[in-house]
């Protein structure tokens, strides 16, 4: 893994519909933030990631010339990585990279995007070819679906159970949103609202879709020198795991979706986790759909293959279960997509610091956070501890 | 001045993207359009791991080996998997609602990406109670031929 790298300082903006600041001044909110976190000036910086969805969301393609000022990139080397909703995953991978590398003791990594501006589905449609699976994809929700689809009859999942623990995944996180200064979507609903909600995809209801979002994320790496010297109680990056698929969807078996499972593997090796339903105190899974949610835990080793309805019935994910998942709400309620990857770092950081507030799991020394990213093709994990 | 506030909201301003490409498809995709055009799906072997791929690829992405076994395969398959979709976005090609599926066409290795159609698609419940996994489907095609994948009009259902 290279040198021990820490995060010594996040911060996020409101999430929302932010049409009261342009792109810029909605970046700089999530740097600024992070800075006085870490308790830095921009002058500390040693090098600035940044990362968005692809380029077109809001019609500006270099965005990190667009808002150089906004990263402190001025006088910086710059990077810049998208690998679509696991951008945020991405981008502090490459942190924590520079810093373990021993080439930068102080990276800065900012993940965003003003989803209002444009129009998100359109935007997604494009990361498909024109001629194959465009067409057919209906955006991403069309995808997800068809995964689901997959998942429910491969493990004989009778319709009724899964549609009734995705109404429950949704009943969490809107419910955990409530707790979250930052969260998008902060509503009151019941398990009956979400089973009858508008159709998406069928069987995906409006309650079971994350919604667009403005938002931006920044975190800042640190080596272990400098972040015993700055700040009291990092957040210690224990593993990463990161892995591609191929292109065409048909081509894996998305229900047990290799690149999930595998990238959770790699963190978990380094991090020493063996059985990670005990040892993680909380994850922060990129959950944008609760069918997908489940698939994601049967891939991180939560519960065995196909029983995830199962497990999310008996409460194993609510935030009094054994493992609680997305306590900020996550993508579900906020998805400010070319930052919500590493919005599921920053909250994971702030829980095992002790930092999270309302939504803070009590005693929580290991966390997981996630994000997946392409059409089904990326999924990329980063475990941090409260220990070195 | 500088610490007055404007009173209104600041506004938002109009702006637009349209570009129009001309992407190359490559020869290999070139076949497989050029097929359709005489009502064959064409797809590609890779001699190392055997599969068969359509769309075609011009090489096999797990062995890295160039695929230049070239074979028709059947018009039918099964349904690997499906969903109903309706949902519409600027940019989408078709109107909901429709029914994308992924078929593993009869001497393929994978799923391919098209639509059911060819009945009535207005309740769920009813396409629901019609598309099942693994049920068999059968190429339709489009009377005009124009060299794009839908010169397959649709799948419909095998019964």
């Amino acid at each position: 893994m290279g040198k021990a790298v820490a995060i010594i300082g996040t911060g996020q903006t409101k999430h929302g519909r932010r049409n009261d600041v342009s792109y810029p001044e909605l970046v700089r909110e999530a740097v600024k933030a992070a800075l006085e976190d870490a308790g830095l000036t921009p002058k500390d910086i040693e090098g600035v990631v940044s990362g968005t969805m692809p380029s077109m969301m809001e019609g500006i393609s270099d965005t990190h010339l667009y808002f150089a000022d906004a990263i402190c990139e001025v006088g910086k080397p710059v990077l810049k990585v998208e690998t679509c909703g696991s951008t945020g995953q991405s981008i502090a991978h490459c942190g924590f990279y520079w810093v373990a590398s021993g080439a930068a003791d102080i990276v800065l990594v900012v993940g965003s995007e003003k989803m209002f501006e444009g129009d998100g589905q359109a935007t997604m449609s494009t990361v498909a070819d024109p001629w194959f699976l465009k067409p057919f994809s209906a955006g991403a929700p069309g995808v997800f679906t068809m995964q689901a689809m997959e998942w429910m009859h491969r493990f004989n999942i009778p319709e009724d159970k899964a549609r009734e623990a995705a109404a429950l995944i949704s009943l969490t996180n809107h419910d955990n949103a409530l707790n979250n200064p930052f969260a998008h979507i902060k509503i009151t609903m019941t398990i009956e609202d979400a089973k009858n909600a508008f159709i998406i995809t069928y069987p995906v209801r409006l309650l079971d879709v994350c919604p667009t979002s403005d938002g931006a994320c920044a975190v800042i790496f640190a080596s272990e020198e400098k972040a015993k010297k700055i700040c009291k109680k990092p957040a210690w990056i224990k593993g990463v795991g990161f892995r591609g698929e191929e292109y065409f969807l048909g081509e894996s078996n998305k229900s047990i979706w290799p690149s999930a499972t595998e990238a959770a593997k790699h963190a978990y090796e380094q991090a020493g986790i063996k059985n990670p339903l005990k040892e993680l105190d909380v994850a922060e899974v990129y959950n944008p759909f609760t069918y997908q949610e489940m698939i994601f835990y049967e891939c991180f080793g939560f519960c065995p293959r196909g029983e995830g309805p199962d497990y999310v019935l008996k409460g194993t994910f609510t935030m009094k279960g054994e493992l609680p998942c997305d306590p900020s709400g996550g993508v579900l309620c906020t998805n400010p997509i070319g930052a919500s990857g590493l919005i599921r770092l920053a909250e994971a950081a702030l829980q095992v610091t002790g930092k999270a507030g309302a939504r803070q799991i009590d005693g929580a020394k290991l966390a997981l956070s996630h994000a997946m990213g392409g059409i089904d093709q990326f999924n990329g994990v980063t475990i941090v501890g409260a220990d070195l | 001045m500088a610490d007055e506030k404007p009173k209104e909201k600041p506004r938002e301003m109009r702006a637009e993207v349209t570009v129009p490409y001309e992407m190359a498809v490559g020869s290999n995709w070139h076949r497989f359009f050029e097929g359709l055009k005489e009502e064959k799906i064409l797809g590609t072997k890779c001699r190392k791991c055997n599969r068969i791929f359509v769309p075609p690829r011009s090489f096999c992405p797990r062995c890295f080996d160039d695929n230049e076994e070239w074979v028709e395969v059947g018009q039918e398959g099964r349904i690997e998997t499906w969903c109903y979709s309706n949902l519409m976005f600027p940019g989408q090609t078709l109107k909901p609602p429709f029914v994308p599926v992924q078929v593993v066409l009869d001497g393929t290795d994978m799923g391919f990406q098209h639509r059911i159609a060819g009945f009535d698609l207005s309740d769920f419940e009813k396409v629901r109670a019609l598309v099942k996994f693994g049920g068999r489907v059968r190429a339709v095609w489009n009377k005009e031929k124009k060299g794009t994948i839908f010169d397959i009009d649709y799948f419909e259902l095998v019964t």
